[in-house]
């Protein structure tokens, strides 16, 4: 089963036509994710790697038919419009791999989504993938086999060395979210927590935090509170970062005395949340809870 | 990036908040000057690190004579290292209470929010641990926005003499458009003070502008990547995102966290890192040769450890960033590369012949460089 994303799912490219977005496009299809069609606003009647492009969503849902989400590789600055456009059509989950958008407009974007009932994956993500079934993002997939450990994280590469780790282990991963690198993102770990409580594949979950913010933090505080739980291990990264620094995604960065790395270690800890000191030791604790 | 004190100050007045009167200074004279006009100033050391009060960076001085003596003091120092260029001379005014106001975004709500409190002139961080239930926090729905009764119930919880509520609205709405106007971070006043002629005055001001964003404010891009050292801005300038820690060992990695993760393993293993060099995605030989560069030729590395995670990475191209690295500086120290990526054995054999090994454990090439570093 796996969470938020199927072999069944039906798919949009949008900016499709970049460089980006059509390599991607072209990882994607190879994986067995479903794209019916892709967006680049005058680029209509082309074609990548087989996908019809069209300058509109509207197009393509009056083409197609509903459409269940997006993935998203427009610029910064016309990112926001490109998020506007997938909810005003009734995409229901809408992925946006683009990083640098401004605070003020990923706050209202994800606000009008959310309002809307649809999930908002990123921004700053390398996206979802449930592996052996489909991928929407930009991981590399070999290093995911399929298994029953749901992985949300606020991190990209840091993300796929703990997949590696656990492949090394015969662990495989039941879906991976990119919560995204930004102070604000459309998912939180305790959401993504449910789906995954509810997922009859996922017996285990990994949290890959930061510093910044207190996402770590609220989510041990709801996990405490869990009467039924399943085992989650957590690693955070940014231990040796200084404060007031913003160490390359724009939320690690510890400010206004939030978001260091001791109070979201001490948080888990306190609520029954094994934290491994190095990604090598992930495995190791998933076998002891 | 966050903004001088006095540019904060500027942007608050445009909006209608009150300040002490002000005039920028970069020598003893111009200070003294201002003194003759003001009387009993205080002079500010202009620098973006915070802590600026408690490092001495803020001194009273009482005629002209005592201004000049002070600013000279004052001007070239280095405040946790970053050097004082420029004075904020100000009035000195009389005050009878200070309160916290403060506007940023909330992550968990994914709101606007303000944050005020009775108690001013306190850090944030300190008020926070000490006293949180002395701050109030409320948000703003950003498709909403300002709406008075926050002036109103901020003014009640911060206990200002009702007869000055309208000034607090006044002050809460400037901070909510700056906000929005600017593409800010935080707004925040600290103190903003109650002055003995009942006025509600910024004595400090700070704005910090999402970086994001500063392509919608040409005017501010032009002051983007002040306060940062020589090789800050360096790395900067080659597209890295870099910060200087206190280690010896160089750190190169692609991702944010994975570099993060990287620090923390050498500290770990008992190394202490250098610095965070995130060179982010698609790593080929230019730019893996230029961050060995900017590493190698720092003094306080000792060592380097480059660790790539490629998913579509060439190997082979690191491998031959690197030695390029090393035979345009010429600097011969301990290197420890791991790779993972395509063509890796390649990769490896390129640097296996200079007497580089690589490792395709995080692990085992951390130990090594820890290792390294103690002069094993």
């Amino acid at each position: 089963m796996g969470i938020l994303l199927t072999r069944r799912t039906r798919v949009i490219v949008q900016g499709i036509t970049g460089r980006e977005g059509s390599f991607h496009t072209k990882l994607m299809l190879e994986y067995g994710t479903r794209i019916i069609a892709g967006t680049s606003p005058g680029k209509k009647g082309q074609t990548v790697h087989g996908v019809p492009v069209y300058n509109t969503v509207g197009e393509i849902v009056r083409e197609h038919g509903e459409v269940d989400a997006s993935i998203i590789f427009v610029p910064a600055r016309f990112a926001p419009d490109a998020v506007y456009e997938a909810v005003d059509n009734g995409v229901k989950l809408v992925v946006v791999i683009t990083e640098g958008i401004p605070l003020h407009d990923e706050l209202r974007f994800i606000n009008y989504a959310r309002r809307k009932g649809v999930v908002v994956v990123g921004p700053n993500t390398p996206g979802l993938m449930t592996p052996g079934e489909a991928k929407l993002g930009i991981m590399p997939s070999h290093v995911f086999a399929p298994g029953g450990i749901g992985i949300v994280s606020r991190s990209g590469t840091l993300t796929y060395e703990v997949a590696r780790e656990l492949s090394k282990h015969g662990l495989g991963v039941s879906t991976v979210v990119g919560l995204g690198g930004d102070p604000v993102t459309g998912l939180d770990f305790i959401e993504v927590y449910k789906m995954f409580s509810e997922d009859s594949l996922t017996k285990a979950v990994v949290v890959i935090g930061e510093i910044g913010g207190d996402a770590e933090e609220r989510f041990s505080k709801y996990y405490a509170s869990l009467p039924v739980k399943k085992p989650v291990v957590a690693y955070i990264a940014g231990r040796t970062a200084p404060p007031g620094k913003r160490m390359g995604h724009a939320g690690a960065i510890i400010s206004m005395g939030i978001g260091d790395y001791s109070s979201k270690r001490r948080a888990l800890e306190e609520a029954g949340v094994p934290v491994a000191e190095t990604p090598s030791q992930i495995p190791f604790l998933l076998g002891e809870s | 990036m966050k903004l001088f004190e006095y540019e904060s100050k500027e942007i608050a007045r445009r909006y209608g908040v009150q300040t002490p009167r002000g005039v920028v200074v970069s020598s003893p004279e111009e200070a003294a000057k201002v003194a003759e006009e003001f009387g009993s100033v205080v002079l500010k050391s202009q620098v973006l690190v915070g802590g600026r009060g408690l490092a001495g960076g803020i001194l009273k001085a009482e005629n002209p004579g005592d201004a000049y003596e002070k600013a000279r003091e004052l001007l070239g120092k280095v405040i946790k290292g970053e050097r004082v260029e420029k004075l904020l001379v100000e009035e000195k005014i009389c005050i009878s209470r200070e309160y916290y106001v403060s506007i940023t975004v909330d992550r968990a709500t994914r709101q606007i929010t303000y944050l005020v409190s009775s108690m001013g002139g306190v850090e944030i961080e300190e008020l926070a641990r000490k006293y949180p239930e002395k701050i109030r926090r409320m948000s703003v729905d950003p498709s909403i926005g300002y709406s008075p009764y926050m002036g109103r119930e901020a003014a009640v919880f911060m206990e200002v003499p009702w007869s000055l509520s309208n000034q607090v609205d006044q002050v809460l709405s400037a901070m909510y458009k700056i906000m929005v106007d600017y593409d800010a971070e935080l707004v925040e006043f600290n103190p903003l003070a109650l002055t003995c002629d009942n006025r509600l005055v910024a004595l400090d001001a700070k704005i910090i502008i999402d970086d994001n964003s500063l392509f919608k404010h040409p005017e501010l891009q032009a002051l983007y990547g002040r306060g940062l050292t020589a090789y800050e801005k360096k790395a900067k300038e080659l597209g890295f995102n870099y910060v200087e820690l206190d280690g010896d060992i160089g750190v190169i990695s692609n991702g944010a966290g994975l570099t993060m993760a990287t620090m923390d393993a050498i500290l770990y293993y008992g190394g202490r890192p250098a610095n965070f060099l995130d060179i982010g995605g698609g790593a080929g030989r230019e730019r893996v040769k230029e961050a060995v560069k900017l590493l190698l030729t720092h003094p306080k590395v000792k060592t380097l450890l480059v660790n790539i995670f490629g998913g579509i990475t060439r190997c082979d191209e690191v491998a031959h960033g690197v030695l390029e690295a090393l035979t345009e500086t010429g600097v011969s120290k301990p290197v420890v590369v791991r790779m993972l990526g395509t063509n890796e054995e390649e990769g490896r054999r390129i640097l296996a012949e200079k007497g580089i090994i690589v490792y395709s454990e995080m692990d085992e090439a951390v130990k090594k460089i820890v290792e390294y570093s103690r002069g094993g």
